[in-house]
């Protein structure tokens, strides 16, 4: 990989604890994102990898701790302050709207781009439909940029799982995310469709220069597309640093890469 | 032998021996099916954005004409009192929202459906002890006088009702299909967490849509309200709205027409060519075991989202 220039920290979390009743999903953990850099956090089942996307982007309120974003510091991020802010992202388990095309569901991810408000659009027909179209436009590069043209006006019930997955990637792609989260992008995927994917970050994070904070279990695909990664276990922070230092970790090992290549 | 002849035979001969009666029949079967399309348009609407089977929307309809006469009663011209009356059902959608659903966001739908039959209560009494329980006429001035068309009588009441009708499922279709809002509308219906990391903010889109169901149940509460006067019976036509919605799937607006006009016209054909045979007044209960025996057959409705089982 070339040399790759990264910004300031865009987003820092500190201390982070969050549980549910009894159980404990996060604790004490803190790491941080610079602008433009892919950053993966990786851990074994449980380890609260999905938590720490879900706190990042206000799903989840941790008790404890600070979400620093932006260079503005909170105790918890509100879903629509953290999307408002530019935070976008995908789901473990593909949350699209299914009755809805391709289309259409892309088009979903422009909502807080609009100018004028729901009853705007409501009363003045005239000027709300110009605006559709500019963010029409918009989209239509997204999905050329994603190569699925062919599946525009399809109900995205209907596609089989890869193309779901890009699809939901085009909709965290419209809102133009400054920070876009991954949760496993390529769970469930063939080599093939591995390889578009990692392409489709790769582009992403270059011809965007979005940030991008990814779960995956897939550890050559880890390897090869973060610039760091931030290793979770049973929500601890157990290492973290690029994905040479990690891999040499020995408590890496033994927790994690050691269990799965048994 | 006399049974089966009564059931399988005499009714068709009947029927092709009066064809304008026949035809007057279906009519006034079609027209009634609208009105009951227009109650299961708001429990569509709800459901659809929300997930929320709304128990409540019969008493909506009560409310609504309730506060529209209690209004002209007190002397505020028509469509002033219209606007009110809009107005008053918006407020209430905010209301609900806020004490209702806000509180109770992501249980489960049981809990939420339990909370709309506390509602129904409420709005039941909260209307009543504001404007009395006694049954109250209602004029917005629809014309009621009768004519013939080709031998065939027609009530412009119920062409109106049809009309009305018809702009209403126009109108929804446009605003859900077409419109951005109904963009979010959808989006919220199909999946809440995806619509919020999008930026769609739920509350809003809630009280869009419990605003919706509120106008569409005081159009609803016009036309039934009109027909049969303003009193307690109207918040029963939304039982009524339950076969409708068995029929047309709870997810679908132009289900609920299709169920509406299916139920309308069968119940009236019942009534008149196989009523005798069990004492009549089979009307009121036909809808329910037509209902069933399409549960058997096709679960999910004649238009709702097939239901997909994955094992």
């Amino acid at each position: 990989m070339a040399e790759r220039n990264f910004g300031e920290v865009v987003l820092k979390v500190d201390n982070v604890s969050l549980s549910f009743g009894g159980v404990t999903a996060l604790e004490n953990v803190s790491f941080d994102t610079r602008e433009h850099e892919i950053r993966a956090i990786i851990g074994p089942n449980g380890a609260g990898k999905s938590s720490m996307l879900n706190v990042i982007n206000g799903f989840y309120h941790p008790q404890d701790g600070t979400i620093t974003f932006k260079g503005q510091a909170r105790k918890q991020m509100r879903t629509h302050d953290a999307a408002a802010q530019g935070i976008a992202r995908t789901f473990q388990n593909i949350a699209l709207f299914k009755g809805m095309t391709t289309l259409d569901n892309i088009m979903t991810g422009r909502n807080l781009k609009m100018r004028r408000n729901f009853l705007w659009q409501a009363l003045y027909w005239g000027p709300a439909q110009r605006e559709e179209m500019e963010h029409r436009e918009f989209v239509e590069h997204i999905i050329d940029f994603l190569e699925i043209q062919a599946i525009r006006k399809t109900p995205v019930g209907r596609l089989p799982y890869g193309l779901q997955k890009r699809v939901e990637l085009g909709r965290a792609l419209a809102a133009e995310p400054d920070l876009l989260l991954l949760d496993e992008p390529m769970a469930g995927m063939n080599t093939e469709e591995k390889e578009d994917m990692s392409r489709f970050i790769i582009d992403v994070n270059d011809d965007f220069g979005t940030t991008i904070v990814l779960i995956e279990h897939d550890m050559s695909v880890v390897m090869d597309l973060s610039d760091r990664v931030a290793v979770l276990d049973y929500g601890k922070l157990l290492a973290d640093g690029t994905p040479d230092e990690v891999r040499g970790n020995k408590a890496v090992i033994d927790a994690y890469l050691g269990a799965v290549h048994d | 032998m006399d049974l089966l002849q009564g059931v399988f035979v005499l009714p068709f001969v009947d029927m092709a021996d009066a064809p304008v009666f026949l035809l007057e029949v279906v009519i006034s079967g079609l027209l009634t099916g609208i009105m009951y399309s227009l109650v299961a348009l708001g429990f569509v609407l709800i459901f659809k954005a929300s997930g929320v089977f709304n128990f409540a929307q019969g008493v909506m309809v009560l409310f609504a004409a309730l506060t529209l006469v209690g209004l002209m009663e007190h002397g505020v011209p028509v469509w002033l009192a219209l606007i009110l009356t809009m107005a008053v059902m918006v407020a209430l959608a905010f209301a609900i929202e806020r004490v209702m659903l806000r509180p109770l966001v992501n249980q489960e739908g049981i809990i939420l459906f339990m909370a709309t039959i506390g509602l129904t209560f409420f709005l039941e009494g909260f209307g009543e002890s504001l404007w009395g329980s006694d049954v109250k006429r209602l004029d917005v001035g629809i014309p009621v006088d009768s004519f013939e068309v080709g031998g065939v009588l027609l009530n412009s009441f119920d062409l109106w009702a049809a009309g009305i009708g018809a702009v209403m499922v126009i109108g929804l279709a446009v605003f859900f299909q077409k419109t951005p809002i109904g963009r979010a509308l959808r989006a919220v219906a199909d999946d809440h967490q995806a619509a919020m990391s999008v930026g769609i903010p739920l509350k809003t889109i809630w009280v869009i849509v419990w605003s919706v169901a509120g106008i569409v149940a005081m159009v609803a509460g016009i036309m039934w309200g009109s027909k049969s006067g303003v009193q307690f019976s109207l918040s029963l036509i939304a039982l009524k709205a339950l076969p409708v919605l068995i029929l047309g799937g709870f997810t679908s607006v132009p289900g609920a027409i299709v169920g509406g006009l299916i139920i309308g016209v069968g119940e009236k054909i019942a009534e008149i060519y196989w009523g005798p045979l069990f004492g009549g007044a089979i009307e009121n209960w036909f809808a329910y075991v037509l209902a069933l025996v399409f549960l058997y057959f096709r679960p999910q409705g004649l238009f709702g989202e097939r239901i997909i089982e994955r094992v």
